[in-house]
């Protein structure tokens, strides 16, 4: 069970000749994932770690079958065209690990895929695992164990640092989503909860925001109006940000009044929604909430 | 990267969008020679980077050369808001009639550049949307359609200005969508934009922030970035961490924005003060550890230092290592409280115990430790 991908997805690397792309692929593999191609232009006929690599999506497509999600490692000026490529190839799922790609190019290849039904998931993220499936990112695969937690986030190690505390309590995860540290991303909350709510392998969803935007305040508002709901754990960080600095990454700042961490935590708890003051609370509200 | 109001509407004239007339100075002299070329009555505007301006008394008149000689003096060596001011920008004074609020800006829900129009302009758009969210009409782009002019009409009639004004409104509007795109803007306003009381529209301030990840594409922009960053800011950048300083007494490193955040979070929950936000980002080596390491143990507000590393492609065997090397550089000139598990831990713990230095698991426990020890220090 899980959500967006499984043991059966056939997954395309993109740009799986570079150092993060190789060294990531060889990690995929060994966690499951089904890898059945990777493309690096100019390097047709090549294999990494046993994977054989084509120019493109199309000669991929062709002589391995058919492929239903792509990860792309392709560098920041060079990522659009590998999004485009990936969209245009019929892929269903993109997952754009890629961090430093201007924003009007992002606005555009997202708009663009969300037109044709493609799920963007980044850029700029670690990537999404359903756990003891198919890993589709870049995190250390052994911190989550298998349960029904769906946790979805905006950032990297913090994930990794919450499943673990997840894990010392016994809760293991269904699926995780990273939706990426840029301004603009493919998926949202919204778009994560709602897949989680239709996936019964999902009991609860562990949210954890930052500091930006108003992701967290649209989700509150989202939840409170839902007749069906499945329980919700949130945590914020960024509460000591100052504004009007970007704390790493690049849609972390509070700009134009928007994005503080009181004005999340307001709109969450206003929802009913419990949000934690430590990563380390979030495994003890979660079983006040399910028992 | 914030643009200087002056850089912004220079960029703004050449798109043709009406500003005042005028141009910056770096000297008194400078000011003097602006204002007697503009004449009549001038406003001199301090240029700093930092918001609040005019209520800090950044921006000031002068009626003549000599007064605006003295005024420019007093502001080149004045601070606004902690900030040393090195420029003015000396312009006519504009009779305005009424001021409006006008910008263009990208909605993150709906993935598109939106303007943002109101008839209550001159206040910053933070008190604005507080105080008067039903004010502002919003107008979105589809950035694969880009800019037409039906929106310049819904934006007059928000602006509730005169019908005569349209093809003004209308190329203004197309040229800050131009300067948005071809200058890979985050932000363009004009706040305000002021209805003149000869019933023209000029920009009287302007403001621009561009993509810090566009800046490699604009590289007469990019040799100007950082330099809005405090001192030790600029350090940190330099030797390529994320980083932000804030105002506690316990210095930060992790790894991972989130988790650099939360480990600040916690110090505060547990009664601290974070001095600073430090990311030594993914799978640092040891010789980035080190850099990391010694030049928080030489920040001069922070009394302790934190590191919480949680080991993925970063190993904590490296981690150790950079921590010692950086004590044997520059020496214990402070606490240090190492919390890491993760890739290598046992060996990572194994260096620094050989140190005498305490590693914790849990960042709780650590953080605890830590705001115990900036009590003591």
């Amino acid at each position: 069970m899980g959500i967006l991908v499984d043991s059966s997805t056939r997954v395309i690397v993109q740009g799986i000749t570079g150092r993060e792309g190789a060294f990531h692929t060889k990690l995929m593999l060994d966690y499951g994932t089904k890898i059945v191609a990777g493309t690096s232009p100019g390097k047709r006929g090549m294999y990494v770690h046993g994977v054989p690599v084509y120019n493109t999506i199309e000669e991929a497509i062709r002589e391995q079958g058919s492929i239903d999600a792509s990860i792309v490692f392709v560098p920041a000026r060079f990522a659009p065209d590998a999004v485009y490529e990936a969209v245009d190839s019929g892929l269903k799922t993109v997952v754009v690990i890629t961090e430093g790609i201007p924003l009007h190019d992002e606005l555009k290849f997202i708009n663009y895929a969300r037109k044709k039904g493609v799920v963007i998931v980044g850029p700029n993220t670690p990537g999404l695992l359903t756990v003891g499936e198919c890993k589709l990112g870049i995190m250390p695969g052994h911190v989550f164990k298998r349960g029904s937690i769906g946790l979805v986030s905006r950032s990297g190690t913090l994930t990794y640092e919450i499943a673990r505390e997840l894990g010392k309590q016994g809760f293991g995860v269904s699926t995780v989503v990273g939706l990426g540290g840029d301004p603009v991303t493919g998926l949202d909350f919204i778009d994560v909860y709602d897949m989680f709510l239709r996936d019964q392998g999902t009991e609860a969803v562990v949210l954890v925001g930052e500091i930006g935007g108003d992701a967290e305040e649209r989700f509150a508002l989202y939840y409170r109006g839902l007749s069906v709901r499945k329980p919700v754990v949130a945590y914020i960080a960024g509460r000591t940000a100052p504004p009007g600095k970007r704390m790493g990454h690049a849609g972390a700042i509070i700009s134009m009044g928007i994005g503080d961490y009181s004005s999340k935590r307001r709109t969450l708890e206003e929802s009913g929604i419990i949000v934690a003051d430590t990563p380390s609370q979030i495994p003890s509200l979660l079983g006040s909430l399910l028992r | 990267m914030k643009l200087y109001e002056y850089e912004a509407k220079n960029i703004a004239k050449q798109y043709g969008v009406p500003v005042p007339r005028g141009r910056v100075a770096f000297t008194p002299l400078e000011a003097r020679q602006v204002a007697s070329e503009v004449g009549g009555e001038v406003v001199v505007k301090a240029q700093v980077l930092v918001g609040g301006r005019g209520l800090a008394g950044g921006v000031k008149f002068a009626s003549s050369p000599e007064e605006a000689v003295e005024v420019a003096s007093r502001l080149l060596s004045s601070e606004i808001r902690g900030v040393k001011v090195s420029a003015v920008l000396v312009e006519e004074k504009i009779c305005i009639s009424r001021e409006l609020y006008l910008s263009l800006t990208i909605d993150r829900a709906a993935r598109k550049p939106v303007f943002l129009v109101s008839e209550m302009g001159g206040v910053e758009i933070e008190d604005l949307a507080r105080r008067y969210p039903g004010k502002i009409k919003r107008i979105y782009i589809d950035p694969e359609v880009g800019y037409t002019s039906y929106m310049a009409r819904i934006a007059l009639t928000a602006l509730n200005l005169p019908w005569s004004l349209i093809g003004d409104l209308d190329s203004l509007l197309k040229s800050m969508y131009r300067i948005m795109v071809e200058h890979d803007a985050e932000l363009v306003e004009f706040n305000p934009l002021v209805l003149t009381c000869d019933g023209r529209v000029v920009a009287v301030d302007a403001k621009i922030i561009v993509d810090d990840n566009s800046l490699q594409r604009h590289p007469e922009l990019q040799k100007l970035h950082g330099r809005e960053y405090l001192d030790f800011e600029r350090r940190a950048k330099e030797l390529g961490f994320s980083y932000v300083e804030l105002d506690g007494d316990i210095g930060v490193i992790s790894n991972g924005a989130g988790l650099t955040m939360a480990t600040m979070d916690s110090i505060l929950y547990y009664g601290g003060r974070p001095a600073n936000f430090l990311d030594i980002g993914g799978g640092a080596t040891r010789d980035r550890v080190k850099e990391a390491v010694k030049l928080m143990l030489q920040h001069p507000r922070s009394r302790v230092l934190l590191v919480n590393i949680f080991g993925g492609i970063t190993r904590c065997d490296e981690v150790a290592l950079g921590i010692v090397d950086a004590l044997g550089e520059v020496g214990g000139l402070k606490p240090i409280i190492v919390r890491m598990l993760g890739t290598n831990e046992e060996e990572g713990r194994r260096i620094l115990r050989e140190h005498n230095i305490d590693s914790y698991v849990e960042m709780d426990e650590a953080v605890k430790a830590a705001v115990e020890a900036s009590r003591r220090g």
